[in-house]
């Protein structure tokens, strides 16, 4: 089953409220931050909480991610050597201009994990946040199997085009277009930047119907009340859940009788129909729209 | 029988408007106050009220001794009632909650007798029963003509439903109503009216307009009071009730108050109206009224100004006494033909048991209200809490009080997943099949005591402070003084 990373809900990894509450929000992944989002004199302690957290029980059933400190900071290593032990899913990548940064990036993490000899490969989550990032974001989806998406971080993007973010976002078209396109290409996810004005509800439902639109699996989010309005737009209609209820069961039956070809209504159902069908009632389950059990 | 005597008209006519006194004083002369006998107080002015306060004070310089303060709730500007139990003024108290100081101190052991705690519908059952007799009710009301006719949802002091009052001027053997406008006589549609009333004292003022409409409607920002009414509302849109013309009662606090806002969308999105909704109204009530989401306001007690003034202003919106809300020896408590409820808690035990009253230090601080009320009546009670509050948790092994017992309660929600009382079969599968995460009210203490730690028991000496008297007058628990 593929894992579903609609939203990834950054959680500064200096605020103790959040990191002790961020799980119950039932993001599907959880970015604890150590980069911008925390101060200075504050990077000790935010990365000694964060590993405690990535190593309590209530973030066992949920994916977690940590967003670290370049490595050529004093405390990206230091940063990596915590998260890494604490078990973190997956490291974000501050910023990636280039294929080195996530090859520097990737020999780093597998030098901590094989010093702790931890089997499990951490993955890779990629920001694109530059024009030369977005130039390069072809090569960078492509440059390690460690990398299950890449990720557009729209507030340094617009910097460096020397421009600023609309609320309709047209700045972005470009940079949104490459990075679906090389994530596609590649077989990865592609994700959106956040939406920064947690109070305004309308603008954000309208970008996150705009970029769902485009093909993008899921977006950053800065506030965990942005979670369910999100889920609800990325959930399959009742009509969709209906069709896939149908196409799953004409593949049971087939399979029961032994048909070698699965119909429905007359019509040839192949493969990849039914991988959409199973997918489309994954995703319901995962919008709370129908229950596992089916008792 | 009596031979007929001549009547002197001209006496008669002298005396039509003898019902108003000059001063407090004068009423509580008036009324035949002695040492021992148990005056009332009604709490629709919540944190603003002016009444309590000043009446006590004129009761206790005039002497009064061995009474029996009988207020349909106590709120923290009610302090004052401390110096009062302290003189001897006051020896025992009837209420639905204490709070503040006085919740404190009395914790502490400060009154000899027990308070007894009611509900608001148990209360209207004691003053039925006999046992809460009220020898003086006084009445504080925002707006009264002189013949004793009154009403909430006019003047400056506007606190919409009299419910309480109500209910205490039915039962008092003399009621004095204090207010600070004198409309012209009829003061019509009256909430209490004439025949009830015995004397009127007009005062400077009954409450302060700033604090009856306190915590007043707004919705929530909180991601976790928005997380829990979020699934609450989903509990309720797959309960099998959430139908054209189920009806509703919700509470005040983030979580209610969100809740119902979210029921209101789904209403709109699904074409649904309720047939009334209940309880403590609220300016979100107000709206689904005026929305056409709901059909009628059913209101004892208005919580904020939108549900005062539209209490006075639109016809569906309509009040009623604590005994058609809620007293369960009433001929028909409106609660009895109610669908869905929800309900907020202190804590809540691995038997569904709720403590709405005592704090997680053993501190009376909170009102037993008309929780264990619906929550019997209620086809669907649904109780609503964080799992976990900073570093207490809320689902405990035992409640240190229980004011609703287990098994009235259907469903507790909490922002780590959702418990169905074990007798709810069919729900618990209705709301599984809707995607909804239903854990055993055990594993949710489990996860509590997992994240906190386990609670360290209270101390406490063998002394009671506190009797909980459920509904129907019976004793589900009893408070006791804290040991330091």
């Amino acid at each position: 089953m593929m894992k579903f990373r609609r939203s990834m809900l950054f959680v500064p990894g200096a605020n103790t409220a959040m990191v002790c509450n961020a799980f119950v929000y039932k993001p599907d992944t959880v970015m604890f931050d150590l980069e911008d989002s925390v101060a200075l004199s504050e990077k000790d302690s935010a990365r000694l909480m964060v590993y405690h957290a990535l190593q309590h029980f209530t973030y066992k059933d949920i994916e977690t991610a940590v967003r670290v400190n370049p490595l050529d900071s004093v405390f990206g290593h230091l940063d990596l050597q915590a998260v890494i032990r604490g078990g973190a899913d997956i490291i974000r990548l501050p910023k990636t201009d280039t294929v080195d940064d996530v090859l520097d990036m990737q020999s780093a993490i597998e030098k901590i994990e094989k010093e702790i000899g931890r089997t499990k490969k951490t993955k890779l989550l990629a920001a694109i946040e530059s024009a030369e990032g977005v130039v390069n974001a072809v090569q960078i989806a492509r440059c390690s199997d460690r990398l299950m998406g890449i990720a557009l971080g729209a507030e340094d993007y617009v910097r460096d085009l020397r421009t600023q973010r609309t609320k309709e976002g047209t700045e972005l078209t470009a940079a949104r277009a490459q990075i679906l396109l090389a994530a596609r290409a590649a077989k990865i996810q592609a994700f959106d930047s956040v939406f920064p004005d947690v109070r305004d509800k309308e603008g954000f439902i309208r970008e996150v119907e705009h970029v769902r639109g485009l093909g993008f699996d899921g977006k950053s989010l800065v506030n965990p009340n942005q979670i369910s309005i999100l889920h609800d737009i990325y959930a399959p209609s009742e009509k969709e859940i209906d069709w896939a209820y149908e196409v799953v069961e004409a593949a049971a039956h087939a399979e029961k009788n032994g048909l070698g070809v699965v119909s429905l209504d007359g019509k040839m159902v192949d493969a990849p129909i039914i991988a959409r069908a199973e997918f489309t009632l994954e995703l319901a389950i995962a919008s709370g729209l129908i229950g596992e059990e089916d008792e | 029988m009596n031979k007929y005597k001549k009547i002197d008209k001209n006496v008669v006519i002298e005396k039509r408007d003898s019902k108003i006194c000059e001063s407090i004083e004068e009423s509580i002369k008036r009324s035949g106050l002695k040492d021992g006998m148990t005056i009332s107080f009604h709490h629709a002015f919540r944190g603003g009220d002016k009444v309590l306060n000043n009446v006590m004070k004129i009761i206790a310089s005039m002497g009064f001794k061995d009474l029996c303060l009988a207020s349909s709730s106590l709120a923290s500007v009610h302090d004052e009632v401390i110096q009062y139990i302290r003189s001897g003024v006051v020896t025992q108290i009837y209420t639905s909650g204490l709070r503040s100081k006085l919740g404190e101190a009395i914790s502490n052991g400060l009154m000899e007798k027990p308070v007894q705690v009611h509900s608001h519908g148990g209360r209207v059952h004691l003053l039925q029963s006999g046992e809460l007799k009220i020898d003086v009710a006084f009445i504080g009301v925002p707006c009264i003509d002189k013949f004793g006719n009154a009403t909430g949802s006019k003047g400056r002091s506007q606190c919409g439903s009299l419910g309480y009052a109500m209910s205490d001027a039915h039962y008092a053997k003399y009621v004095v109503m204090l207010s600070e406008t004198l409309e012209p006589f009829p003061n019509t549609p009256a909430s209490i009216s004439q025949d009830q009333v015995d004397a009127i004292v007009m005062v400077d003022e009954v409450g302060d307009p700033s604090k009856i409409g306190e915590g007043a409607t707004r919705m929530t920002t909180n991601p976790k009071e928005l997380l829990l009414a979020r699934r609450t509302a989903r509990v309720i849109e797959n309960s099998g009730l959430f139908k054209n013309g189920y009806s509703l009662q919700t509470g005040t606090g983030g979580s209610s108050l969100a809740t119902t806002i979210f029921l209101a969308q789904m209403m709109e999105k699904k074409n649904i109206k309720a047939s009334f909704g209940m309880g403590g109204i609220t300016g979100t009530m107000v709206y689904m009224l005026k929305n056409n989401l709901i059909e009628k306001l059913i209101d004892v007690q208005s919580f904020d100004e939108f549900a005062a003034k539209s209490l006075g202003e639109n016809p569906n919106h309509i009040e009623i006494s604590a005994n058609e809300y809620a007293n369960p020896s009433s001929k028909g408590a409106t609660i009895k033909q109610l669908d869905v409820v929800v309900l907020s808690a202190l804590e809540i035990d691995v038997n569904f048991n709720v403590n709405v009253l005592t704090g997680s230090k053993g501190i009376l601080r909170g009102a037993s209200g008309g929780h264990c009320d619906t929550a019997a009546e209620a086809k669907l009670s649904i109780i609503v809490a964080p799992l976990t509050r900073g570093r207490i948790p809320t689902i405990r092994s035992r409640v240190h009080t229980i004011v609703t017992p287990g098994e009235t309660v259907d469903v507790v929600v909490t922002d780590q997943g959702i418990a169905v009382h074990p007798r709810n079969v069919e729900l618990k599968k209705r709301l599984k099949k809707a995607g909804l995460t239903i854990v055993d009210i055990k594993e949710l203490h489990e996860r509590a005591i997992k994240l906190c730690g386990q609670p360290k028991a209270i101390k406490h000496t063998d002394k009671v402070v506190a009797q909980i008297r459920y509904r129907d007058g019976s004793i589900i628990d009893e408070v006791y003084q804290l040991a330091h």
